[in-house]
């Protein structure tokens, strides 16, 4: 069995990052909230908010422009795309996996699932 | 910024509150003061603003002896206490009267905070209710812009959206400058904002840790059953949580409540893990 964990809040902003550069709420090339703004919506300590922006500036899906503010990096939305689709095929399907091995559910009947899903949708 | 050195502390012909306490205390940093009922918490920040004189043993602010109760050490400091009487004035007559102790008050700011909190310039502080001035002593308190902050069960009183408000405010007032700390119970509404951690036990300093090292050192969570490393403590309840030694562990958020019990029960195992920590940083 594995370790079941509660992540750091610094990556739980990190995330929050990533979703609104997902859904195009932050458009690249485009400033993003500074630090103490951030700090504030998400009501942490600007120590903690720092580490996210830290660890988003390593990646390189942020850039700081000094003086003026942190915006997202020319090419950020495809990062940030890669970084999901790789957490997403590393950590989220194999457990997907899993439970349909448990529950002996063959891969037609999800297949189909998919599709219909899609269909509603349109 | 305020250190304490070989602090004791004793009232009249009781047992001792604080023995031979050292503590620092840093501008930038949120300190989480912990500690069970009648464990010192409010004497030592009473000791800090110079409202209790230590027996023995010192504690400056910047250099200046807090018991001497010096004008250079007391604008710079304000205490938001749990239990308070304020006068029946208003609001407006409260921050002219008070505000001129401050050298840094911002006027400015204890309106907008005022107004943020949901009260008026000319209501009468007698006739609000508790949860309502506390809510005047904490923006007030933000508004003399001191280097040092105090508060003691700040959320205590506090409705529900309040207590949001009162985290974005403290969010928004820390900088490097600015050091605040708050001794509470309530770590469920502070847990977000704290970033260093210091828990009194049997009138001693049983921990201080700043909470980024905490997450180096130690794990927060379910283990497995088969997990081989030893669990430090855990608790039974279903679904019990433990901390163990993080290892090569994924880093998970520190869980205030877990470290606290943990630290009353084992924090002789605790503190060799942190020494170890530190000690590995270093070389």
């Amino acid at each position: 069995m594995e370790f079941d964990n509660s992540k750091p809040i610094y990556l739980q902003i990190v995330d929050f990052f990533y979703e609104n550069i997902l859904v195009k709420r932050w458009a690249e090339e485009e400033r993003i909230p500074s630090v103490r703004e951030v700090a504030m919506m998400v009501e942490v300590n600007p120590n903690t908010a720092i580490r996210a922006f830290n660890h988003l500036q390593d990646l390189e899906v942020i850039y700081n422009k000094r003086g003026i503010g942190y915006f997202v990096a020319s090419d950020g939305f495809t990062k940030v795309l890669n970084i999901k689709r790789k957490e997403f095929m590393e950590q989220m399907l194999p457990d997907v996996f899993k439970k349909l091995s448990l529950l002996d559910i063959p891969f037609d009947e999800l297949k189909n699932a998919y599709n219909q899903h899609k269909n509603e949708k349109e | 910024m305020l250190t304490i050195k070989h602090l004791n502390f004793n009232y009249p012909k009781s047992r001792s509150v604080l023995k031979s306490i050292n503590m620092n205390f840093e501008a930038g940093n949120i300190y989480g003061l912990f500690g069970k009922n009648g464990e010192g918490k409010s004497t030592l920040l009473k000791i800090m603003t110079g409202l209790l004189f230590p027996k023995n043993g010192s504690c400056l602010l910047d250099g200046y002896e807090m018991g001497k109760r010096e004008v250079q050490s007391l604008q710079h400091i304000f205490l938001v206490p749990e239990d308070f009487e304020l006068p029946s004035i208003s609001i407006q007559s409260f921050e002219k009267v008070q505000s001129c102790f401050y050298p840094q008050f911002s006027q400015k700011q204890f309106y907008e905070l005022v107004k943020e909190f949901q009260l008026s310039p000319t209501d009468n502080i007698s006739k609000l209710s508790f949860g309502q001035k506390k809510k005047v002593l904490i923006a007030f308190g933000i508004a003399t812009n001191t280097k040092l902050l105090l508060m003691d069960e700040p959320t205590n009183g506090l409705d529900i959206p309040s207590k949001s408000q009162f985290r974005k405010v403290m969010a928004s007032v820390v900088d490097e400058n600015k050091c605040v700390v708050i001794s509470t119970h309530q770590v469920r509404d502070l847990h977000s904002l704290i970033n260093h951690v210091m828990i009194l036990d049997n009138a001693q300093v049983a921990f201080d840790q700043p909470l980024h090292k905490v997450s180096d050192g130690l794990w927060f969570g379910k283990p497995s059953s088969n997990d081989p490393t030893e669990l430090i403590y855990s608790e039974s309840s279903f679904g019990g949580k433990a901390i163990v030694p993080r290892l090569d562990k994924n880093e998970t958020e520190v869980d205030l409540e877990l470290l606290f019990n943990g630290v009353l029960s084992a924090p002789d195992t605790i503190n060799a893990i942190m020494n170890q920590t530190q000690h590995d940083e270093r070389v």
